[in-house]
């Protein structure tokens, strides 16, 4: 059964320093709160895997907690860079970062075998592209037919993180919308956690509705609004304008320190950070 | 930007004429940005029928306002069914059942390859761009591919940066030796003109240019020695339910964006 912790005691029991974390997430369902409680303990060399690295990913490489990226798509969706990934990869700020690339189908397959305990991942993919030469990624013949097909190493975390809509006191986790890898993440760790909007006596849960039972989940903890500025379908949209002033704010250094300062660093969790920007959510 | 001849502007000409290309009926894979906004104006117009599928999974999705990212909870409410990540580019991608791919860039060469990854140097980049995505499996794999972009000389370049996702390669028969599953581009969309490959060197090829556009201008805009069709055409102008559909749509996005949610 998984362990309910709050958020803070899991983050400090799951994510070590140096260790390959995930937090995984397609637009939806982005564990940001996780994310700031990984700031917020200071955790520092890790290697941070995602298809789709977007602010949270910014806030954690300028907040000086990551040594490597292994990313398919890292930008501010539909408004623009990410600034602090930007800044790291040109100007090794606030420490210089490793890069492994890949293209999406590579990021959805190398999950997928690593949920399958398999070395590596199969697909008619990375042809036509520069990528190979960036990344981890070979060429096999098919046995049966002789075609050439790529082979992408497995994504083996030491911890996944998500965030989904409900849990039950066992920890048996529902959810739905856009489920992105998140499945395939924590099926792939050696360690996982989720946190959820809410915790509740019963599911009452359709059949297929519970995408990772009790069992093979490390802890749980509940987090209102963790997803936020993402969303959580059924609880609350994204917010959008959010993700659009989060382009002045990580524009600058200095602007980007203490907004993460302020926000993050001088609050005790989650709900204080929230409360913190209210009325102008991504201002310093 | 009205360019003074008509009530439209040059944006909005190129989303249009990016639109008409979608046929009623296909199935076609959306990338961000430029591409969402000509595909979406498509279904709402011509092509009723058009099945929308985005990299996040949602596949048959009919949103009222565009996605800001692309996998927005419009998406997922409208769609006809919701999979995952590794389900999208297996059997659906990989699996052959898209005809077209829509994708934008950030520069092409002359043969359609598109490059989304680094202006400058991979190791030291002047500028570090988000990436493939989905774009390289959309490019291999979809029947075909329309590619959107604003045309200038920085776009439009001699040799790209880095080559994200394979068009016609080195041109000729260059791609088809490669076994990609798809044909690659068929067409290219621009706030200028439309520009097509050449049946045999799949060179691009300009074949229409806007009205108020000129042959000259396009080529200006181009890096390399841009190829004319004998007889390049005019792109017809908007229809007034193409421009207002298309102004619908941007309001209520607008809208919906400026606010919290």
């Amino acid at each position: 059964m998984a362990a309910i912790l709050r958020l803070d005691e899991a983050i400090r029991e799951f994510v070590h320093d140096g260790d390959t974390v995930a937090l995984e997430g397609f637009t939806h369902l982005i564990p940001f709160a996780a994310g700031h409680e990984i700031i917020r303990q200071k955790r520092r060399g890790l290697t941070v895997i995602r298809m789709t690295p977007d602010v949270i990913y910014d806030q954690l490489i300028g907040a000086g907690c990551v040594s490597k990226i292994v990313f398919s798509w890292g930008g501010n969706p539909g408004v623009g860079s990410l600034h602090r990934l930007r800044d790291a990869i040109e100007k090794d700020w606030p420490n210089p970062i490793a890069v492994e690339e890949h293209e999406h189908a590579g990021m959805a397959a190398a999950y997928a075998a690593g949920a399958s305990h398999l070395p590596f991942g199969v697909l008619r993919g990375y042809v036509g592209t520069d990528l190979p030469e960036h990344t981890s990624v070979r060429f096999i013949d098919c046995p049966f037919t002789g075609e050439k097909l790529a082979a992408v190493k497995a994504h083996r975390p030491d911890v996944s993180i998500i965030h989904a809509q409900k849990a039950d006191r066992k920890g048996n986790v529902m959810m739905w919308g856009v489920v992105g890898a998140q499945k395939e993440a924590v099926m792939a760790a050696k360690r996982s956690m989720v946190t959820v909007e809410e915790i509740v006596d019963d599911l009452n849960a359709p059949p297929n509705s519970v995408i990772l039972p009790a069992w093979v989940v490390g802890a749980v903890s509940e987090v209102k609004g963790g997803a936020f500025p993402s969303y959580a379908q059924g609880y609350y949209a994204r917010n959008n304008a959010f993700y659009k002033q989060w382009d002045n704010v990580a524009k600058d250094r200095d602007t980007f320190a203490q907004w993460i300062d302020r926000h993050v660093m001088n609050t005790k969790d989650f709900a204080e950070f929230k409360k913190s920007i209210e009325g102008a959510p991504a201002h310093a | 930007m009205p360019d003074g001849v008509s009530a439209y502007t040059a944006d909005e000409m190129m989303t249009i004429a990016a639109a008409r290309m979608l046929r009623n009926g296909a199935s076609c894979f959306v990338g961000i940005g430029l591409p969402s906004a000509a595909a979406n104006l498509a279904r709402l117009t011509h092509a009723p029928d058009t099945v929308l599928i985005y990299e996040s999974g949602c596949i048959g999705t009919k949103p009222n306002v565009l996605p800001l990212s692309i996998g927005d909870g419009e998406l997922s409410e409208t769609a006809d069914t919701v999979v995952s990540i590794i389900e999208i580019f297996t059997y659906w991608l990989q699996g052959g059942r898209i005809d077209i791919g829509f994708l934008g860039a950030a520069q092409i060469d002359r043969y359609a390859n598109i490059n989304s990854t680094v202006i400058g140097d991979y190791d030291r980049p002047k500028t570090r761009l988000p990436g493939a995505g989905g774009a390289p499996a959309i490019a291999a794999n979809c029947g075909e591919v329309l590619i959107t972009l604003r045309q200038n000389k920085r776009a439009f370049v001699e040799k790209l940066d880095f080559q994200t996702s394979g068009g016609h390669m080195e041109g000729g028969d260059s791609r088809a030796n490669m076994r990609f599953p798809g044909k690659g581009p068929t067409a290219v969309i621009t706030d200028l003109g439309i520009m097509t490959p050449d049946p045999v060197t799949k060179e691009l090829t300009l074949t229409s240019v806007h009205p108020g556009m000129t042959v000259d201008a396009v080529v200006a805009a181009t890096s390399w020695m841009l190829k004319v069709a004998d007889s390049v055409g005019t792109t017809p102008v908007p229809t007034g339910t193409e421009l207002s559909v298309l102004r619908d749509l941007q309001a209520r996005t607008a809208k919906a964006h400026a606010g919290q949610n």
